[in-house]
Parts: structure tokens; sequence; C-alpha cells
């Protein structure tokens, strides 16, 4: 009978100590590591396949998708403890391009290791560097190369998100759209720009180590660029760039993202 | 008396010999503001002009490499002896002879000059060459492929070097360069500079009624010493059939619907045809729009609509004043500047 109770007792110890949950690692306050952010881009519940998958909007036409390109700049991560880790601006410019796999994910190094909860950045080239001196405008901001299809030479600026398709709805047979506008240079203008803050599901967030590099796996839903506050008909605009209906397809967007897991590997 | 005649030949020769140096020998001074001119407005501290900047940037603005089959240079529409314009070209031509939509501006005391481009769409030098590089309708080529072909080439990575101090042939290089010999095209050495930094000319009398009259009738908006205000403004000509609306595509504010920048009345006898789209040939066709045929079109300047008429009341006799006038302000020395000339 003793010996019945003593490996009751024993399981019931082992099968506590299993319920426990498994707390991360312990980190150092000089840790650095660094974080991953995909950019996934879908549309409703199907993965964006540019050319052949085909979508349908809110009016109820149908198109697929060429292109969909837009910048990511300015990130930060909110710490489980309030405070914000502002990413250095100079490695915070990225160019997300469907038909480019290897730009899909940008890598953030040199971050202090903790627990982070959410993310904040902006969809776009901020003002600032939009208005700033040719050498600032390296790598994805560099007109002759990063740039190269998403610089406006005669309104000088970027274009923060460009979705290009096929629709039979569309007159010209295509529609194109080429979102920019950061507020203007000498005189204001429109202002595209788009803050995105984001917020880990409490049970999923990012824990940052020296040796662990979390992946947080983003959404974006390009189906949101024409379904939103305003359901944009292809029909009546095929082709919006530099105008004032712009200020609503924005409006549209600023809604795509979600995070929709991290893994801590 | 014998001894003497040596001593000539010799300060002869000397003079001779001073009078054969070539131009490049001269002292290289950088950027200068001319007395009677403003501070520029141009950002120098990121970008200061150096001898080997400017050669490098002339030495690009005539390369015909700049285009997608090598045949048209910035030096093509900017042609300096029409003071870096086409001259006797409405609007300009381009690659295989494409047609833009707008006459080409000169290339002149751009140093001061804030925003660029009839429409004012371009706010920094730097960034000017990247629009013309990639018009379908001007040179039709990217800007990587005009930075890989400079690459191919050794005289151009040597000229680099001189100029930055490396090999590397970069976006920022190459329109740092160009912006040194832009900005260094500056026109202040006309009779009318002469006369107003009091270095010995006068004007005649009747250039000086043309000068009053000016500044009567004309210098609100192109004022001295550059000969505008670089304001954006609708001096009520005619929509064009093509209804170019200027700077508004640019800022999409209602306000700006067919206004243009007012250009500079320097150098107009080198700069025919006038105004955005070229439509008139000559002075005397814009004296006689600005005193008959203003029109009431949207944003007209409201200086051209004062006391209930539209225009500028001008007499026969005035007008030639005022073209004696304006002819003060061409700039002979500009036009024929070796320094600035394709080498």
């Amino acid at each position: 009978m003793k010996r019945v109770s003593v490996i009751c007792i024993a399981a019931l110890a082992v099968l506590a100590s299993c319920k426990k949950e498994s707390t991360p690692p312990e980190f150092l306050p000089t840790d650095k590591g660094s974080i991953e952010i995909e950019f996934d881009n879908v549309v409703g519940s199907d993965d964006l396949v540019l050319n052949t998958g085909a979508y349908t909007n809110a009016i109820g036409e149908t198109y697929n998708i060429t292109k969909f390109s837009y910048y990511i700049s300015n990130i930060k991560l909110k710490n489980e403890d309030g405070t914000e880790y502002i990413v250095p601006q100079d490695e915070s410019y990225f160019l997300i391009q469907e038909d480019d796999e290897s730009t899909h994910v940008a890598e953030i190094e040199n971050i202090p290791a903790g627990n982070y909860t959410g993310i904040t950045f902006t969809v776009g080239v901020d003002s600032l560097r939009s208005a700033a001196d040719i050498a600032e405008r390296t790598g994805v901001l560099d007109p002759a190369t990063g740039a190269l299809d998403m610089y406006w030479s005669w309104n000088s600026g970027y274009i923060f998100l460009k979705m290009e398709g096929i629709s039979t709805a569309s007159m010209m047979g295509d529609f194109m759209y080429h979102i920019g506008g950061f507020g203007g240079y000498s005189s204001a203008t429109i202002n595209n720009l788009k803050t995105i803050t984001l917020t880990a599901p409490t049970d999923n967030i990012a824990t940052v180590r020296k040796d662990v590099t979390p992946e947080v796996h983003l959404f974006a839903d390009a189906g949101k660029v024409l379904n939103g506050t305003t359901n944009v008909s292809i029909a009546a605009n095929p082709m919006v760039m530099f105008a004032d209906y712009s200020v609503n397809i924005a409006n549209n967007y600023a809604g795509m993202f979600k995070i929709d897991h991290i893994h801590n590997d | 008396m014998k001894r003497i005649y040596p001593f000539i030949f010799l300060i002869f020769t000397a003079c001779l010999y001073a009078c054969s140096k070539d131009v490049a020998e001269q002292v290289f001074e950088g950027f200068q503001t001319p007395s009677n001119f403003p501070a520029p407005v141009y950002h120098f501290s990121t970008n200061k002009v150096t001898q080997t900047g400017f050669e490098l940037g002339r030495k690009l603005f005539y390369e015909p490499r700049l285009s997608r089959n090598n045949t048209i240079s910035c030096g093509n529409c900017h042609i300096q002896s029409s003071a870096f314009t086409q001259h006797g070209h409405k609007v300009s031509h381009g690659i295989e002879d494409r047609l833009g939509t707008r006459n080409s501006p000169p290339i002149m005391n751009l140093a001061w000059s804030p925003l660029l481009m009839w429409d004012g769409g371009i706010f920094d030098l730097d960034l000017q060459p990247i629009a013309p590089i990639t018009n379908h309708a001007e040179m039709d080529e990217t800007v990587e492929n005009v930075l890989n072909k400079l690459r191919g080439l050794p005289e151009y990575k040597a000229l680099f070097k001189k100029a930055f101090g490396a090999e590397d042939i970069t976006t920022a290089k190459m329109v740092k360069a160009l912006s040194q010999f832009m900005v260094m095209c500056v026109s202040s050495n006309a009779k009318y500079d002469s006369v107003m930094r009091k270095q010995g000319p006068s004007f005649t009398a009747e250039e000086e009624s043309g000068y009053a009259l000016y500044k009567t009738n004309c210098s609100s908006c192109h004022t001295e010493p550059l000969f505008t205000d670089n304001s954006f403004r609708n001096n009520g000509i005619a929509i064009g059939a093509n209804n170019d609306m200027g700077r508004y595509p640019v800022t999409l504010n209602e306000t700006d619907k067919y206004k243009f920048k007012v250009p500079s009345l320097r150098n107009l006898s080198y700069t025919a045809p006038y105004m955005h789209d070229g439509r008139f040939a000559t002075i005397d066709e814009v004296l006689e729009h600005y005193t008959n045929h203003v029109q009431a079109t949207q944003n007209l300047d409201p200086l051209l609509q004062q006391n209930g008429t539209t225009g500028i009341a001008l007499t026969a006799s005035e007008k030639t004043k005022i073209i004696s006038f304006l002819k003060t302000l061409d700039d002979r020395a500009f036009v024929t500047d070796r320094k600035l000339s394709e080498q």
C-alpha cells in the first residue's frame, strides 16, 4: 500500500512539474539579437499569386495582380515593459516586392534582447527622408537601383505602394495604383504616409535573445487595397497616381496588415 | 637707342605668351556670388564646387551616353549659344525626335532657384537629372544603365576618382557632379549688371526709360537682379490645346491650376521662343499679349487684373523702350564662356 502511495505521489509530482509552463530562457540587458519580419502578401484567405491568381473585390469586379510592392520604414518594437526600441533609421527602410522573394523578410539586427509585444512601422518613405540630400538615398531609396520603379522623377518623391493588374472591368484592360505623397516640400500637398501599429497575441510574443531570432509572420492583404473605408471600383478608377483619390486607397491599405503568428526558434 | 630693341622684343614675346595661355590654366575660383546678387539657395554645404567636380559634371552634361541609344546629352536640349535652351524649338525634341510638351528652360542661375521645372516639381538640383534621363521622350534610359556605361569607361573612373577620391561611380556622385557644373552656369555680366555694379557703362536714354517702365510694369514678378521672383503665376495666356495645368499636377491645389514658374528676363535674345510651350516667337508678341490678349482664366494673377482691366497698358513707344532695356540683360559672355562649353 505504502509503495503505491509513494508511486502515486511521485507520479503526481511528475505530472505537476510537467504542467508547469516552460519559461523563456533568461537574458542579460546587454545581450543583442535579431528579428525577422516576414511580409506575407495574401488576398483574403488565399495566398497572393501574381499573374495567375484570380480575385474579386467588394464591388464584384474580378482582377489579377501583376505587381505589388510597398515601402516599410521607421520600424519600432514595443517591449513588454512598455518601452519602445526604435530601429536606427538607416537600417529601417525596406522595399517589399511580391515578385522578388528575397525582399519578403525584413531582417533587423542588434536589437536589445527582450520580450516584444508589438511593432509599429510606416508604409512609405517619411517626409524628412523624402526631401533628404541624394547622398542619404541609398539601397532601396536610390532612384537608380533600389527605387527604380518606385520614384517619381517629375514630382520628387517615392511611390509608397504600387499595385498593378489586369481586369476586364477596366476600359484599358489593366489598372495601376501608384500611391505616394509625403505632404509636400514647399507647399502642403496630400500626405499618404501611414503608421501601422500591430500587437502580438498575448500568448505569442517575440522573444529576442542572443541566440533566438523570432520570426514575426505578418499578413498583408492586398485585397484591402481595393476594399476598405472606400470600396474602389476598377471601372471608375483604373488609374490612380498622384491624385486626390489616392487618399482613399491609402486609407484602405492602412488596414491591410496583421500579425498572424510568431516563431521563436 | 639700339639697346632698347631687344628689350621691346622680349616684352612683346612675353605678352604673346601670356595671351596664348590656355583658359584652363586660369585659377579655378569655384562658385562666386556676383556682388549685385542675393545669397544662393543651393545646398553648397553638401556639394562644394571643386575644379575636378565641375569638370566631371561638364563632361557628363555633354555625354550622350546618358540616353538609351547614346545620341542625346543634356547639351542637346540645353545649347550654350541659346543660353542653354533649345533655340527655335517650341517644345523639346528628345531621343528619336520624340516631342515633349514644354519649352526647355535655360540652365542659368539655378543656384538661386528653389524649385526647378516650369511646374516646380523638383526641389533639389541634384534630383533634376533623373527626370530627363528617365523620361520616355527625352533620354529614355535608366539611371542604372547610365552608371553601368560610365563604370565601363576608364576615363570616367579616373575622373570620378579625381573628383570624389574613389573610382566607384554612384547615383549621388554623378548627380552632384552635374550640379557642380550647372550651378556654375551663372549669368551676371550683362550690360545691366555692369551698370548696377557701377563698372563704367551707362544706360542710353532709351534704355534708362525702358528700365523705369520695367520697374513700374514688370518688376513685381520679374524681380531684379534675377529677373524672376521664382513664384508660380498665371499670366493670362490662353489655355493650351493640351490643357497643361502647370503646377497643379504637382500640388493638387486648385489655386495652382494654370500657374507656371515666372521665367527670368535675362538672355531673351538667345532663348526664343517664349512661354512654357514656346508659343511666342518674339518679345513683340509677348508684350502684345500683355497689352491686348490677357485672358481671365482660372487663377489669373491679381497683378494682371487691376482697376477693372486685364493686362498692362503700354504704348508702342513704351514697348520699344522696354525692349531696349531687355536687351541690356543679354549676357554675351555667358553664351560664349569657353569654360561652360563642350570641350
